[in-house]
């Protein structure tokens, strides 16, 4: 037998597939993969820590910086969750709002998605191919907040400010060119030969494993588990929508990258409900600029992000700044699984599972 | 018309004919021909690639949707010079770990074996530098000489991403480089000769596009990976190697990796379109502009595959490469052997 030697590589954190700042410490045997160990926390801006040192209203913004790629989700989960810890009664339109903004976030998240996945397996025309859809969901952010990528537009008890008119028309136009857009996907990357090979089988992760490593969201469903907080939790209006939870059966890449794409129509058929049930009225609460929650009051409220289960945890000392501030990061959770998909693999399965397990490093790190 | 047709070859004419009234003897000037033929070859690669890269932007960004580069001139076009020129003054960085010797040969022995490709190809009627007899086994073989530059500079570099991705370069190549050669068998069964010119007069009726449709596929695929671009980019694979083999390489040695691989891809295209599009042969245009206007256009090919095709994995790579090409091409010199004796049959 021929004498080996194991070779430990580092991926990242400088590296064109690492997503971020993510640093995969992989050992190889030739070019299969012994282990794959994630480091995070080289985007660490100790996000948590900032919080207690903001007034409520101060650390929205902030918030946004976590999962800047569908960067409405963890706003509206971080306001809610202060809602519900002052007792905050929310606008019926301000509701709608949020629905509308929220799904365009997880499309714009899982388009980007796609994207990256197109480029980190070489097929750099999928990424422009998506850059350009999304391209349209910053325009409409920029519409209604100023802002294209951290757009911080919810507030707590509503939103910023009213709808713009033009933003109406656009999100019409762009719901209804989301089945256009799906079918170019297909056409340049699902169809391809060469992109199924790349992902089908690859990256198995098992459902007992994964709820086992506590992942959730696109990646626990495309293992055949039917679980979205949207359903199984309804929390804002979640509950007033007709939408299906797509499930995978296999747990691969494959299935990881299925479930987003049919999520993306499932949003899109959200957000065609909210735009037809959208009320006039009142966008935002009355509530005082500086407000003191109950002291010894905690509340933990999750919402279903982009990446997962999505949660904040606030504790109150009776101030008018959280006591403690936890945020459970589905990309840090989700990211854990990353050995255990890669083990036995090739190293250019490593690519393709970071990419699918869709880690997003401001908020794996915080 | 005739002066165009002959331009070049009239002027080599004329340029000895004059060194012979100086009192140069024969031989003297036909070394002298030859060395200005060399400079002719730089100066046409040159040319050609900056043009070339210029080309590949613009296309991918039609592909992508983008309008490409279009600051620098007209559309763009002296993007390519800006780069090349950027490369040229930039710092020479040798990692001091590195095998000094084999990591500064390397890219000048890519870049040597490729300009010799050139030597065969047949440019337009009576355009070749040398006329080998076994002209096609010389391209094919000095076409896998490159690994070994690749190679050298993987392991030189000192590098693991480096060394993953010569190695991967060696795997690839030699499992490509048999359905490569087999695909050109068929070619050379039809003509009963490896002679470039040959198999150019050959083609005299028919192309062998049209005869040879399988080998033609064949031989693009393994070309496609012979030339290391994508699908079959693995040595380089930037989302997986970073930069593979070229990893350590910066400034006018990188320059020289990239210059090599393009010429590399443009004498391909040439070869490709000499054996099965019926090289400098064609119409009312003069013969040299034919090669040109085929061999653009089967880069045209070329780019449109990369840019539209995600990377293959490497153990498929492989698998396709013994599994489909090698057996296909085995089948296609069977059928060849059958249709020629069959054909010879009824011709008597």
């Amino acid at each position: 037998m021929l004498q080996t030697e194991q070779l430990t590589i580092n991926i990242g954190p400088q590296h064109p597939s690492a997503h971020g700042g993510l640093h995969v410490e992989a050992v190889l045997d030739g070019e299969v993969v012994v282990d794959a160990i994630p480091h995070v926390g080289y985007v660490h801006r100790s996000v948590e820590k900032i919080a207690e040192s903001r007034t409520y209203a101060q650390f929205v913004p902030y918030t946004a910086r976590l999962d800047y790629l569908g960067t409405h989700l963890p706003v509206i989960g971080y306001v809610q969750a202060v809602e519900k810890l002052a007792g905050i009664e929310v606008p019926e339109r301000a509701e709608y709002i949020r629905v509308i903004m929220g799904e365009l976030s997880r499309i714009a998240s899982h388009q980007l998605f796609i994207g990256s996945l197109a480029i980190d397996l070489g097929a750099t025309t999928g990424l422009l191919y998506c850059m350009r859809d999304r391209e349209r969901i910053m325009d409409m952010f920029e519409m209604t907040s100023g802002q294209r990528l951290l757009a911080a537009y919810m507030r707590i008890g509503g939103i910023a400010e009213d709808l713009p008119p033009e933003f109406l028309p656009a999100v019409r136009s762009f719901v209804r060119d989301i089945p256009k857009m799906i079918k170019e996907y297909q056409g340049l990357l699902y169809g391809n030969e060469i992109f199924q090979a790349r992902l089908k089988g690859i990256g198995k992760l098992s459902a007992q494993d994964a709820i086992a490593y506590g992942v959730t969201g696109p990646n626990l469903r495309a293992c055949g588990v039917s679980y979205d907080i949207r359903k199984a939790e309804p929390y804002g209006i979640y509950d007033r929508f007709d939408f299906e939870i797509p499930v995978g059966s296999n747990g691969d890449a494959w299935d990881r990258l299925m479930v987003r794409n049919e999520e993306i129509i499932q949003s899109g058929r959200i957000i065609e409900q909210a735009l037809d049930q959208l009320p006039e009225g009142e966008i935002r609460a009355k509530v005082p600029r500086v407000f003191k929650p109950e002291k010894g009051k905690s509340v933990y409220h999750r919402i279903e992000g982009a990446k997962g289960e999505l949660g904040y945890y606030i504790v109150s000392d009776g101030g008018e700044k959280p006591y403690r501030l936890h945020v459970r990061a589905p990309s840090f959770v989700n990211l854990m699984a990353l050995p255990l998909v890669s083990r036995g693999g090739l190293v250019q399965d490593i690519i393709v599972n970071i990419a699918t397990l869709d880690p997003v490093l401001g908020e794996a790190d915080r | 018309m005739q002066k165009i047709e002959t331009l070049f070859v009239d002027l080599s004419d004329w340029f000895i004919a004059w060194l012979q009234s100086l009192g140069v003897p024969l031989a003297w000037a036909d070394a002298i021909l030859l060395l200005i033929q060399f400079l002719c070859i730089v100066g046409i690669i040159l040319a050609n690639i900056t043009i070339l890269i210029w080309l590949e932007r613009k296309v991918s960004g039609f592909i992508q949707q983008r309008p490409g580069p279009n600051r620098l001139g007209p559309h763009g076009v002296f993007q390519t010079v800006a780069d090349a020129l950027k490369l040229l003054t930039k710092e020479d960085i040798i990692p001091s770990k590195t095998d000094r010797l084999i990591f500064i040969t390397a890219p000048i022995l890519f870049m040597t074996i490729s300009v010799m490709l050139y030597i065969v190809l047949p440019m337009g009627k009576d355009m070749q530098v040398v006329d080998l007899n076994v002209g096609l086994f010389f391209f094919i073989s000095l076409g896998s000489l490159t690994t070994i530059a690749l190679l050298m500079g993987g392991w030189g570099s000192n590098n693991k991403w480096s060394l993953l991705g010569a190695m991967r370069s060696v795997a690839q190549m030699i499992s490509y480089e048999i359905p490569l050669a087999l695909s050109l068998m068929g070619v050379v069964m039809i003509t009963g000769s490896l002679r470039l010119s040959d198999i150019v007069a050959a083609q005299d009726n028919v192309w062998f596009i049209l005869l040879q449709p399988i080998a033609f596929i064949t031989y693009f695929i393994a070309a496609t990976a012979e030339l290391n671009r994508g699908p079959f980019d693995m040595p380089e694979a930037e989302q997986e190697l970073t930069a593979g083999a070229y990893t350590e390489y910066s400034g006018m040695r990188y320059a020289l990796f990239f210059l090599a691989e393009y010429t590399n891809l443009v004498a391909v295209s040439a070869l490709l379109s000499t054996l099965f599009l019926g090289g400098w042969q064609g119409p009312w245009l003069p013969s040299w502009l034919w090669i040109i206007i085929k061999t653009y256009l089967v880069m045209f090919l070329f780019m449109w595959v990369k840019w539209t095709f995600p990377r293959i994995r490497m153990d498929h790579l492989m698998a396709f490469s013994w599994k489909v090409l090698i057996p296909v091409t085995l089948v296609n010199i069977v059928a060849t052997g059958f249709g020629l004796y069959i054909f010879k049959g009824i011709g008597g």
